[in-house]
């Protein structure tokens, strides 16, 4: 068990959670709640692979995961937007259709063999600080280093941006935008379809970089679950959404570092000896996610601060008497 | 009231107008909408199903032959029914309430444990008369499914915790807890399940009385299904015809208004939450006594838990329907077995929900198709 | 219909509204409306609740498409499909309910929509800019404050200034004085006069004869979405008149209300603190009380505590100091549960998220309160025959106008849905009443029909508390009245059964801005400005 190995393969394990938590964040921004990350993610690691596999191109893989993912949560919006339904239940929906679908059209994936990966590599000079360049910049992913980059700017663009303000006032008091001239419809199926393709790029960061390959239900395990999660924890700003994805993105890699070593802090090591105890250590993620929940929803009550205001409510224009 | 503007047409003269119902619509309406929306899915799921290389026809002729050909294959689905049965119950007592339980699964698996570490563990010896196993492993299933959903009701209660979250982590978990059990403490020789259940421990099957009736001969058919269909009657009369179900009835509509009429909000949450994973466990005792007579992964954390809330909402909640549709949703997955892809009944699954979700944008607004007026 | 030719001598219309129709499921909100608005002039446009006013208005400002009409701007036609094309066209509308974001800054809030800035939000070059439109019109805020820090009457500035920001030409104002106490309407009106010398054309859209006479130059009448009065001089036209043409029939302005007969003291509130939902303070310190037989009023601008002082009386808000007696039994540690049990009834303010519940039944709806005790419930189970037999009870003593008693509430009228609640909270014969706004919304004759059963109370020696915005509401019903400012009391005028005089209504006008009573004594009526 080393740390540094731990941290890096923390950041690398995040990044699937940070795109699917930031994906997340922009449509609940715009009031959306879609709960069909974890759909939408499966539907992504499906097409990244499948795609990958029979062009060789994980670029291409890439982009159509983001594009299946991304027509997906267009039901999503269509369902909630234009028909009004609860969107709570479309999302659950969402999870099913995705879940089943990735099912279907990815039968017979998992034999399927290795695939070209995307690039790993090491940052020159960056990669050479001590304690943070072995962390976040020797080896990794191309798509850590664009979670990086996209992780400042999401945070940018929502807070100190035109359309970042837009984005804001549609979530926060849609009547009021409208009443400016904002189409509230057309923004909400605009970042529900981007919060669908960056969950897509999560689920491509799986099968293409962090776990490569299929295994139907297993290739996300929840995660797209955890990155509902993490967006109350993060309190919809995408800086702290890096700290909490890349904080699971940790725990993941210990509890599978922790269940290998023959001895423990001076110890017989009981996770070796009993691997069944490992379910325990496999608990941990949802455990953590539940106490992350707790310790957000604490956190929100106590600075008056929370969701945005019209999170879940479909805008309905010219509510009358009211 | 919506304005009409939403989503007008205008196409040859014609246009689309959409208007709030103002009334209440005849009684069979919801029902066709229903079945439209459920005949939608499939055809969509079809669709589908050739994309992936199947032949949507004989699929669906499978699903159908597979589980309402004879009666050996009829028993088989109602047996399937069974535990869909009583998660979905446990799923729309607690929709009901606005309460999103997505751990009926967990529950469910939570329900099966309870049960089983009756026999295992052991409480009860192993020669206990089978009444006495039956009803304590049926206590400790509900007993564990309650303690299942006391954990997220709580949380939501007193921390203002997301129910959503907090109940599907909690199926993560508990798949965790049982394969500990399973793996390690209670497996049998190594294999990853526990050894079979005394038979005292199983409830009875049609085909035990198959010395007095010979057409019983082979029919799995337990007396889960009685439980089930005993537990909606009940939960019918607790949602309809009690003081508790006016409450949860009121509180689901409008907690505000439940709030301002006296009525206990976070009480009401932890309890109904109690007896939705109540439902939920003994549904998970009923599978693992009636059907699989062994604490096993697979057969348990089938995905019962999920499914029980697409029935729920098919069923709009109420417990009677709730019956039907498991029948049909037990046949779905019971057909679905053979079919080729494998993940074909959890899709057409998704796709009939996604179906009825938009369709019942139908049962909120009328629409009319209106010649295009003075403008 | 009245129909008026313009004179060609006259300066061209800034707008012009002709046959404007506008229907919605069930209503025909403008039916053929004309209207006209000439440049730099303050334009009223009058009409009851429902009369359809905020509809045609609605039209002008781009939100709703009209069926059928015309609308023409300088002169030109126009086709406005967003609020945008409208504001493009120089109007702008100022809506009841504010259309801020609050949790936006003012320049954020005034730079929605617009098309600079382009991208990059720099705000503090902003902040300047918006100071000095609003130095011009004399409206004074702080840009970067966040809006749920401001006043309402703030608030109502920030919005003036978005619209004026955008060179809005023409203003639309719905209902602008409704949040406002009187002193603050002054401020408006000279706001809003040295707009209209400054060139704009104002629209100000108002049920209240008063403040039209006041403040117009050209008043226009809506009836039941039909125009009785197109841009009338204002100053040639008496209140009676205009009263006419608003309800179609003369309205008499005194209820029959007999002499009072207080008896014992049945409610009382000392000295309570409570926090609203932001966790600030909302109650500091008020006290009043209530006795059998009378209705006490409270007056106050709308936000000064009034919600939060009806909630920790009906225990859905905790005090935070401070006691609650009801008959002598004190409620602060109580919950709702145990004021209903002890002959409370409360109609709250907001009759669909909290009076009812919108997909239930009537019957559902009436027996909210009685459904604990037989004859509904036995033995933990309830008879629906016996909630059905008294549902329609009350439909026909409280005449609810439904088809049966199955249908859901969401399906009933404003005024349907309150007298459900009506029946609701009377027959269950309370010895102590919370009424809070309960007339808001709701049209003339629903109106009467309400104030005579609160008064019915008030006889059939009930205790009433009317928590009221609207000042004829409380003076016509009301023994005494209370006025509330920022939590606190500002005194407690006696109201006699005679019409109010004008210096009474200034004393209250006074303390809804904040002057306590003897302080007004000390100093004398008139000497605030």
């Amino acid at each position: 068990m080393d740390l540094i190995i731990i941290l890096q393969a923390g950041v690398a394990t995040g990044t699937v959670l940070l795109f699917a938590t930031i994906g997340e964040i922009f449509a609940e921004r715009s009031g959306v709640l879609n709960l069909g990350v974890e759909g939408m993610m499966l539907i992504g690691a499906m097409t990244a692979f499948s795609v990958t596999i029979k062009t060789g191109n994980p670029w291409l893989g890439v982009f159509m995961a983001m594009l299946a993912a991304g027509l997906l949560s267009q039901a999503h919006a269509f369902i909630t937007i234009t028909l009004h339904a609860d969107q709570v239940v479309s999302g659950l929906a969402l999870t099913f259709l995705g879940a089943g679908i990735s099912l279907v059209l990815g039968e017979g994936l998992s034999k399927a063999g290795t695939v070209s990966l995307l690039p790993n590599f090491s940052i020159p000079l960056l990669s050479q600080i001590p304690f943070i360049g072995p962390i976040l910049f020797t080896k990794q992913s191309i798509l850590v280093y664009f979670g990086y980059l996209l992780t400042p700017l999401a945070w940018y663009y929502i807070n100190h941006t035109r359309p970042g303000l837009n984005l804001r006032s549609v979530g926060e008091y849609p009547a009021a935008a409208d009443s400016l001239g904002i189409n509230v419809f057309r923004l909400r199926y605009f970042y529900v379809f981007l919060g669908g393709l960056l969950v897509g790029l999560a689920g491509a960061t799986i099968s293409l970089a962090v776990s490569p390959g299929w295994f139907s239900e297993l290739t996300t395990a929840g995660q797209g679950w955890i990155a509902v999660g993490l967006v109350i924890f993060a309190q919809w700003d995408p800086l702290r959404a890096m700290l909490g994805s890349y904080a699971f993105g940790a725990l993941r890699r210990l509890i599978l570092d922790i269940q290998g070593p023959t001895v423990l802090f001076g110890f017989d090591n009981p996770f070796y000896y009993n691997p069944y105890w490992g379910f325990f250590l496999q608990m941990l993620p949802y455990a953590f996610t539940v106490i992350v929940l707790v310790i957000g929803s604490r956190e929100a009550m106590r600075k008056r601060l929370g969701a945005p205001a019209a999170l879940g409510e479909p805008y309905i224009r010219g509510e009358r008497g009211k | 009231m919506a304005e009409s503007t939403a989503l007008k047409k205008k196409s040859a003269g014609y246009r689309i107008r959409i208007e709030p119902r103002l009334d209440v619509p005849p009684a069979w309406y919801p029902l066709l909408v229903s079945v439209g929306a459920l005949v939608l899915a499939l055809f969509l799921g079809g669709i589908l199903i050739m994309f992936a290389g199947g032949d949507p026809l004989k699929s669906y002729q499978h699903i159908a032959r597979a589980s309402f050909g004879n009666i050996g294959v009829l028993s088989d689905t109602i047996v399937k029914a069974t535990p869909i049965l009583l998660a979905a119950l446990a799923c729309s007592v607690a929709f009901r309430m606005k309460l999103w339980n997505i751990g009926a699964e967990g529950q469910f698996i939570m329900g099966a444990w309870g049960a089983s570490a009756i026999v295992l563990a052991p409480v009860l010896d192993k020669d206990s008369p089978r009444w006495l196993f039956l009803t304590v492993m049926a206590l400790a299933g509900m007993g564990a499914g309650a303690l299942w959903g006391f954990i997220p009701g709580f949380l939501k209660a007193k921390l203002n915790v997301n129910e959503i979250i907090s109940t599907l982590m909690l199926n993560y978990i508990a798949v965790a807890w049982i394969n500990f059990w399973i793996f390690g403490v209670w497996s049998e020789g190594g294999f990853q399940m526990s050894p079979k259940f005394p038979l005292n421990a199983w409830l009875p099957r049609l085909a035990d009385y198959a010395k007095s009736v010979p057409a019983f001969r082979g029919l799995t058919t337990h007396a889960g299904l009685l439980i089930g269909v005993f537990a909606a009657l009940i939960l019918w009369l607790i949602v309809y015809r009690s003081r508790w179900g006016y409450e949860i009835r009121l509180i689901g509509d409008n907690a505000n208004a439940a709030r301002y009429a006296g009525i206990n909000i976070t009480g009401n949450i932890i309890y109904v939450m109690m007896l939705s994973g109540a439902l939920a466990g003994l549904g998970g005792m009923s599978e693992v006594s009636g059907m699989v007579h062994r604490l096993q992964t697979a057969p348990i954390a089938a995905g019962y838990g999920f499914t029980g809330i697409i029935v729920a909402w098919l069923a709009k909640l109420n417990p009677l329907a709730i019956i039907l549709v498991s029948v049909l949703f037990g046949a779905l997955i019971l057909a679905g077995r053979e079919i080729q892809p494998s993940g074909v009944p959890k899709m057409i699954q998704g796709i009939i929900l996604v179906c009825l979700i938009a369709s019942d944008f139908l049962l909120r607004y009328r629409v009319r198709i209106a010649r295009a007026e003075e403008d | 219909m009245t129909q008026t030719i313009p004179i060609s001598s006259e300066p061209p219309l800034a707008v012009e509204m002709r046959g404007i129709v506008k229907k919605f499921p069930g209503v025909l909100a403008n039916d053929h409306v004309d209207f006209e608005l000439r440049s730099g002039e303050i334009h009223a446009l009058l009409g009851e609740n429902g009369a359809g006013k905020s509809t045609l208005m609605n039209v002008l400002a781009g939100l709703y498409r009209q069926e059928a009409g015309v609308i023409k701007v300088k002169g030109k036609p126009v086709e406005f499909h967003s609020p945008r094309d409208a504001i493009k066209a120089g109007i702008g509308m100022i809506h009841q309910h504010f259309m801020l974001v609050p949790s936006q800054t003012v320049t954020e809030n005034v730079l929605l929509g617009l098309d600079n800035p382009r991208f990059f939000m720099r705000l503090p070059q902003y902040d300047a800019k918006v100071t000095e439109v609003g130095e011009r019109f004399g409206l004074k805020v702080d840009p970067r404050a966040k809006i749920w820090q401001l006043s309402v009457g703030e608030q109502q500035r920030v919005e003036l200034l978005k619209m004026l920001y955008r060179g809005a030409d023409v203003l639309i104002m719905d209902e602008p004085t409704a949040v406002l106490a009187p002193q603050e309407i002054e401020g408006l009106f000279e706001i809003l006069r040295s707009m209209a010398a400054q060139g704009k054309s104002i629209i100000f859209i108002s049920h209240k004869l008063q403040e039209v006479t006041a403040i117009a130059d050209r008043v226009s009448v809506l009836r039941r979405g039909v125009a009785t009065a197109l841009g009338v001089p204002a100053k040639g036209v008496t209140r009676q008149e205009l009263a006419r043409l608003m309800v179609g029939r003369d309205v008499v302005f005194s209820l029959d209300k007999k002499p009072g007969n207080p008896g014992d003291v049945v409610l009382e509130v000392k000295d309570v603190y409570a926090d609203n939902d932001k966790g600030l303070p909302a109650l500091r310190g008020f006290s009043l009380n209530v006795r059998a037989g009378e209705i006490v009023g409270v007056a106050g601008v709308a936000g000064n505590g009034q919600s939060e002082l009806a909630q920790v009386i009906t225990c859905l808000r905790k005090c935070r100091k401070g006691q609650i007696l009801l008959n002598g039994k004190d409620l602060s540690a109580q919950n709702a549960l145990f004021g209903i049990q002890h002959g409370m009834a409360y109609i709250p303010e907001d009759r669909n998220r909290v009076g009812s519940a919108p997909n239930l039944s009537v019957t559902d709806n009436v027996i909210m309160k009685k459904y604990r005790q037989p004859p509904i419930s036995r033995a933990g189970l309830l008879d629906m025959n016996a909630a059905t037999k008294l549902a329609n009870e009350l439909k026909e003593a409280y005449e609810i106008i439904v088809p049966h008693v199955s249908t859901p509430v969401r399906l009933l009228s404003g005024g349907n849905l309150q007298r459900v609640i009506l029946a609701r909270e009377i027959s269950g014969l309370p010895s102590f009443m919370v009424a809070v706004q309960p007339t808001r919304g709701l049209d003339v004759g629903a109106i009467e029909g309400v104030h005579r059963l609160l008064l019915a109370q008030r006889e059939a020696g009930a205790a009433v508390l009317l928590i009221s915005e609207e000042l004829e509401e409380l003076l016509s019903l009301s023994d005494r009245v209370y006025v509330i400012y920022e939590g606190k009391s500002m005194g407690e005028v006696k109201i006699g059964s005679a019409e109010p005089d004008e210096s009474l209504i200034e004393t209250i006008g006074l303390m809804m801005t904040g002057s306590p009573l003897e302080k007004i004594h000390k100093e004398g009526v008139g000497a605030h400005g």
